[in-house]
């Protein structure tokens, strides 16, 4: 038996994947089953006057068609958000409050008959004038929720820090830099669509859902508060998922309306967004413009950082954070660095605008944060003539301070931050990219160097300040060993590609001397797995992965009596190691876990349950604080815009490591993700509030051409209050790349004289930002 | 995503198509490659009564030189001339344009002639076919006819072709020795539309002047446009940096295109003349004038 | 209409409706769920099937009576005899796949990849996938895949003659 952990072991989930035998949402088919279709209003801010069904109806083929008053009469109309200050319509009610927003359901035998019945829903609309940007709206001209108590376009004000304390600081630096910097709004886009099969059988009184979800019990619990049918009486079925980002995280009024249908027809209803649904109406990311200060000594030591946001929601607060969070972990924006002193606040505003706010692989609002830090530190080097890898080595929290309290609320708990960029720096040849930088302005040429230093929290979270509708955020696992040794693991958590049958395998594996390959592993029913709250936010490994792990000492603890039993010694003299039970000075006296499975069932000690299984539900101490440094090369071509990313090289630490092809693998796809932002990623509404960017057409994903060779490499630096001292990664490629490539992109204009430019870098705004410069000259 | 509903006729003649389309009257398509046409049906933005279809007729599947044309049939696939070496060695121009046309799985179904006949004002052979100065051959209930390429092309997706007509090949003019084209493309990624883009098709005359010029630019304006100032001012003279400058402002000054996702009207206008410069200087290092970049 | 396809080696008739798109006849008319559909804009390329054995198909972008009388093969067709495509023993060897969303069109476009280019070089994978999106992975490992079957099937030329 050897080490599980830290191996690049083949995924078990692939043969399905490989043979086109996954099972998706889509692929499921039950007898009967009906189609749901929606009807979208064309209109972003609109008064409904009336719906005609009448047309659709007589439609041969259709069933039925839902409208908000129908659901409103249901008591169904309102749904709330995952944390709580707010509620949502799920059909449109009186108004519509963006363009495409959900107004019916046309429920048909196929799913072409339940298009040519939205043709026919007949929907007279009084247009309102919309409004489209979050400054526009705080002026409160235009009240957009007229259900509200409180008539303002105004969600909520958050902040953390000291004001004071840092608005002196700030006024007292020696150098001081502010910028506007946006994050723009855009979309993870999973190339699955959401979706969901909902069967209400009246035979077993039971609604058995399936649904694209990331967290199928506080779904079940979710859909339980709001139809008012008990939780044992709901089977939510996570199948296998086509990419998550954050997408299947919220509740979508086309879940709601099918699981309508199929409780008043009685037959199952499916419902499958197309794309264009995808983009223009499902949880939306980022959309935060952050006005940022920051305070230096003449030397480069940063004295305070201000951060004041303001914050575009949409036309709902859906934004899925923890429920104290309303602005997520935007507190996490000193990043890696030792502020004195620090504050940021956060200002919401209701626009007519799709809902969401968290997606996109963003950790709550940490891409936003981690984004504006790494951007800001860059224009602060470039005020002090400084190099920014410099700047940043000046500032670091230092190795020996962990737990490093945060002026911001946050205890990270370990990093060693000069190491991961000094790695970073000898691996990518950083003095000869100078060097070579050096000769190339001489003639003209745009080349840049861009570096992130990134600090990011991840394992949502401990229960005394984490919890979702109520239910803190803890997570799960059930172990079960077989008499002839293999077993079953549960866990709360669902994956969406990240490995878990894999890697939840190499860690129960390692802990009990098994083989992983004996070990299967289990999410998404919530007949069967533990209660969790699931998958999103980089949290599986740091909740879910601790849980097995002590789910799996439990059964060691209980093992090791029976191994004691079996050998006839007492327990004291029975230790653990090198994946047997050994008799303490008793050289080969040993027996594996396999001959204690055997025994648990056969043998038991006297006195002692037989059986080999344990439940851990396990609340985390801390979040965990995952870092990297990234580095950008590019070239820019002066003519056209066009930045060519000429190396790319992310060395990451996420503490230990379970499956290095795994987590290699989380780094290519988060690192592509970034790039799309950075490079070409836009959800733009137009002053008239027309959506943009509705189909693959005119939203971006790169393909296999554009994105760059991803080179990387990795720190271990463990989290010491976690059992296997595993960190979590998932997110933190996404949360530390779009600043390295604006960062390179900016020093590749700094000769220009162009100090700072908003994501996407489109081959226009870098077009522009150089003719503007030449022109000056 | 579902189209409305439509009769369906798969034509195993060309006159077979012919009598399909004057059956099913003006609201019927020929289906072709339909890369272009599916996606609208599936939007519905493309409603046609009836789809005839035109993929059994193996004949027109061909793509040969013959009597000093390159001809490619209607349904020769983009993919066939992107692997094709008789392409690669004689039509490098066309070789640009069949490697980035849509995306790599579509050219092995779209077509050249079906491109020419949706004639979107983003699209990529049109701007090919204006610069090597195509031809069109149409067959209808009266007959065939042969219609430059400059005439083809009437407006956004309309082209001179009639509803009951069915286009059955595009053909360019086989080159001399010393004529040599290249297209360039700006896209945001692979499969976007062009923002802009650019294909010139240069000849050089004995003394080393242009003896012929055939200048094109795509996604800015309506169509696919000719810079026919730009091919005047090349005519007759001696390749130069400054003569290309000189007419690849020709080309900027023309473009007229609209504001989208892709780009402002000045953005687009100015890459219209960075690639027609680029083209250009391309084109001629195709034919051994270096040193004009 | 009456339509015969021909898919993965077994005929099939059935009567469909002319604006059915392929996507569909084979998810929800013959079961085989193993080709997908992300898009409306024929973008992502989770549907492509091979068609005749030689053309990478976009199956959302045709129409099922357009294969009438054709043979179309699906990722499921890939696997002969219980012994995986080299593609498949591929992308699993090198973590090709992750959420597995877009991996059936991934491998169908590369099967007729190599079928036309059996020797291709990194760029030309890279060309040749261009028409299929992926979220999760970067492409990189799906390179490698591909780079990895190509060498196995050059490595057994009767093999893939036979059945490849």
């Amino acid at each position: 038996m050897t080490a599980s952990i830290g191996v690049a072991m083949k995924r078990k989930e692939d043969p399905r994947f490989i043979r086109g035998r996954g099972r998706y949402l889509d692929d499921i088919v039950l007898p009967n089953m009906l189609y749901l279709a929606l009807v979208h209003s064309p209109y972003p801010h609109a008064r409904i006057k009336s719906i005609d069904k009448s047309k659709a109806l007589a439609l041969p083929g259709v069933k039925a068609v839902i409208t908000g008053e129908d659901l409103d009469a249901a008591k169904l109309e309102w749904l709330p958000t995952f944390h709580g200050y707010d509620k949502q319509m799920v059909l449109a009610f009186g108004k519509a409050l963006y363009q495409y927003q959900e107004v019916a359901g046309v429920v048909a035998t196929s799913r072409e008959i339940a298009e040519d019945g939205v043709e026919l829903v007949e929907v007279e609309y009084e247009p309102l004038d919309p409004v489209v940007n979050p400054f526009q709206s705080k002026e409160d001209k235009i009240i957009l929720r007229d259900d509200r108590e409180s008539k303002t376009n105004h969600i909520y004000h958050w902040e953390v820090g000291d004001k004071e304390k840092t608005a002196a600081a700030l006024d007292s630096s020696a150098v001081r830099i502010k910028e506007r910097i946006l994050s723009p709004r855009c979309h993870p886009a999973p190339l699955e669509p959401c979706g969901i099969v909902a069967d209400m059988n009246k035979a077993t009184g039971r609604l058995t859902v399936y649904m694209t979800s990331q967290a199928p019990h506080v779904h079940r619990t979710a859909f339980s508060l709001v139809t008012g049918i008990p939780e044992d009486k709901i089977h939510f079925i996570s199948p296998d998922v086509g990419g998550g980002f954050g997408n299947k995280v919220p509740v979508y009024p086309g879940y709601v309306v099918a699981t309508v249908a199929s409780v008043i027809i009685g037959v199952p209803v499916k419902w499958v967004e197309t794309r264009t649904e995808n983009l223009t109406t499902t949880g939306f990311a980022r959309d935060y413009h952050m006005d940022v200060e920051i305070g230096a000594t003449n030397d480069g030591r940063v004295t305070a950082l201000k951060v004041s946001t303001t914050a575009d929601h949409g036309a709902f607060d859906a934004a899925a954070d923890p429920r104290k969070y309303p602005a997520g972990l935007f507190g996490i924006v000193t990043g890696s660095y030792d502020f004195p002193t620090a504050f940021a606040e956060v200002d919401a505003y209701f626009t007519n605008k799709a809902p969401g706010g968290i997606a996109y692989r963003c950790s709550f609002r940490v891409t936003e944060a981690s984004y504006a830090i790494e951007r800001s530190m860059d224009i602060l080097a470039r005020k002090l003539d400084m190099d920014p890898a410099e700047l940043r080595r000046r500032n670091f929290v230092a190795k020996d301070k962990f737990p490093y309290s945060s002026p911001l609320g946050f205890v990270y708990d370990s990093g060693d931050y000069e190491a991961t960029l000094r790695k970073a720096l000898d691996k990518i040849g950083y003095d000869s990219l100078r060097k070579e930088q050096a000769e190339k302005r001489k003639r003209g040429e745009l080349m840049g160097i861009g570096i992130s230093t990134f600090t990011e929290v991840v394992g949502a979270g401990p229960g005394k300040h984490f919890d979702i509708l109520g239910i803190k955020m803890f997570d799960s696992a059930e172990i079960r060993i077989h008499p002839t040794g293999s077993g079953i693991v549960r866990a709360g958590t669902r994956h969406q590609g990240q490995g878990h049958e894999t890697t939840y395998a190499q860690i129960v594996g390692e802990e009990l001397g098994l083989d992983p390959q004996e070990l299967l592993v289990e999410e998404g029913d919530t007949d069967t797995a533990p209660y969790g709250l699931g998958t999103y936010a980089s949290r599986s490994t740091p909740v879910a992965g601790a849980a097995l792990a002590m789910a799996a000492r439990r059964i060691r603890e209980k093992a090791k009596k029976i191994a004691a039993h079996l050998m006839e010694v007492s327990e004291a003299d029975v230790e653990w190691s090198d994946y047997k039970f050994n008799v303490k000075g008793i050289p080969g006296k040993s027996v594996t876990m396999k001959d204690v499975a055997f025994a648990a069932y056969t043998n038991p000690p006297p006195a002692t349950e037989p059986g080999l299984e344990a439940t851990y539900y396990y609340d985390p101490p801390n979040m965990t604080f995952p870092n990297g440094a990234y580095v950008a090369v590019v070239d820019v071509d002066r003519d056209t815009g066009h930045v060519q990313v000429r190396r790319f090289l992310a060395v990451d630490d996420c503490g230990v490591v379970v499956n290095p092809m795994i987590v290699e693998g989380q780094i290519h796809g988060g690192l592509t993700e970034g790039f799309a932002m950075a490079f070409m990623q836009q959800i733009v509404y137009d002053d008239a509030g027309n959506h943009l960017n509705t189909n693959f057409t005119d939203y971006l994903v790169p393909t296999a051409l554009e994105t760059p060779h991803w080179e990387t490499d990795r720190t271990v630096t463990p989290s010491p209050h976690h059992p296997i001292g595993a960190k979590g990664v998932g997110e933190s490629p996404n949360v530390g790349s779009p600043q390295a490539f604006v960062n390179a992109v900016m020093d590749a204009l700094a000769p220009l004289g162009v100090t700072h430019l908003d994501m996407p870098l489109t081959r226009e705004k870098v077009w522009r930002a150089i003719r503007e410069a030449e022109a000056k000259t | 995503m579902f189209p409305a509903a439509f009769e369906y006729r798969r034509a195993q003649s060309i006159d077979d198509a012919i009598a399909a389309l004057a059956e099913f009257g003006e609201d019927a398509r020929i289906l072709a490659g339909g890369q272009s046409l599916i996606p609208a049906m599936r939007y519905r933005l493309a409603r046609p009564s009836a789809l005839v279809d035109i993929n059994a007729i193996g004949e027109l599947g061909y793509l040969r030189e013959r009597n000093g044309f390159l001809t490619i049939g209607a349904l020769a696939r983009d993919f066939a001339l992107e692997t094709a070496s008789l392409i690669r060695e004689r039509y490098p121009l066309l070789a640009d344009t069949s490697a980035v046309v849509a995306d790599p799985v579509v050219r092995q179904t779209g077509t050249v002639v079906g491109s020419l006949c949706h004639n979107d004002p983003a699209g990529d052979w049109p701007v090919t076919s204006l610069a090597a100065r195509a031809e069109v051959t149409l067959r209808g209930p009266n007959g065939s006819r042969t219609v430059a390429i400059d005439d083809f092309i009437v407006d956004s997706f309309t082209t001179a072709a009639g509803s009951g007509e069915v286009a059955t090949e595009v053909r360019f003019p086989s080159p001399n020795a010393r004529t040599a084209g290249s297209f360039q493309k700006i896209e945001r990624k692979v499969g976007d539309f062009a923002t802009a883009s650019a294909a010139a098709y240069l000849t050089l005359a004995p003394d080393g002047t242009i003896g012929k010029a055939g200048i094109a630019i795509g996604a800015v304006g309506p169509t696919a446009l000719r810079v026919a100032v730009a091919e005047t001012l090349l005519e007759g003279k001696k390749p130069t940096k400054e003569l290309i400058r000189e007419a690849a402002r020709e080309a900027e000054k023309l473009a007229d295109p609209t504001a989208d996702n892709r780009g402002s009207v000045e953005f687009k206008k100015a890459m219209a003349g960075v690639l027609a410069g680029r083209a250009m200087t391309a084109a001629l290092g195709r034919l051994g004038v270096g040193g004009l970049e | 209409m009456k339509i015969t396809v021909t898919v993965n080696g077994s005929a099939y008739t059935r009567e469909v409706e002319p604006r059915m798109l392929l996507a569909y006849f084979l998810r929800d008319v013959l079961g085989l769920t193993g080709t997908h559909v992300g898009c409306d804009s024929s973008s992502c390329g989770v549907c492509v099937v091979a068609l005749d054995g030689e053309r990478a198909v976009k199956s959302c972008t045709m129409f099922a009576v357009q294969a009438d009388g054709h043979e179309i093969t699906t990722v499921e067709g890939l696997e002969q005899a219980g012994k995986l495509h080299a593609l498949q023993q591929g992308f699993w060897d090198q973590h090709g796949l992750q959420c597995g969303f877009c991996t059936p069109g991934m491998l169908m476009t590369s099967y007729v990849l190599l079928k036309h280019r059996p020797n291709p070089s990194d760029a030309e994978i890279r060309t040749a996938i261009a028409g299929n999106l992926c979220r999760c992975t970067g492409y990189q490992n799906i390179v490698k895949a591909v780079r990895q079957a190509a060498g196995e099937l050059a490595a057994e030329p009767v093999a893939a003659a036979a059945g490849g």
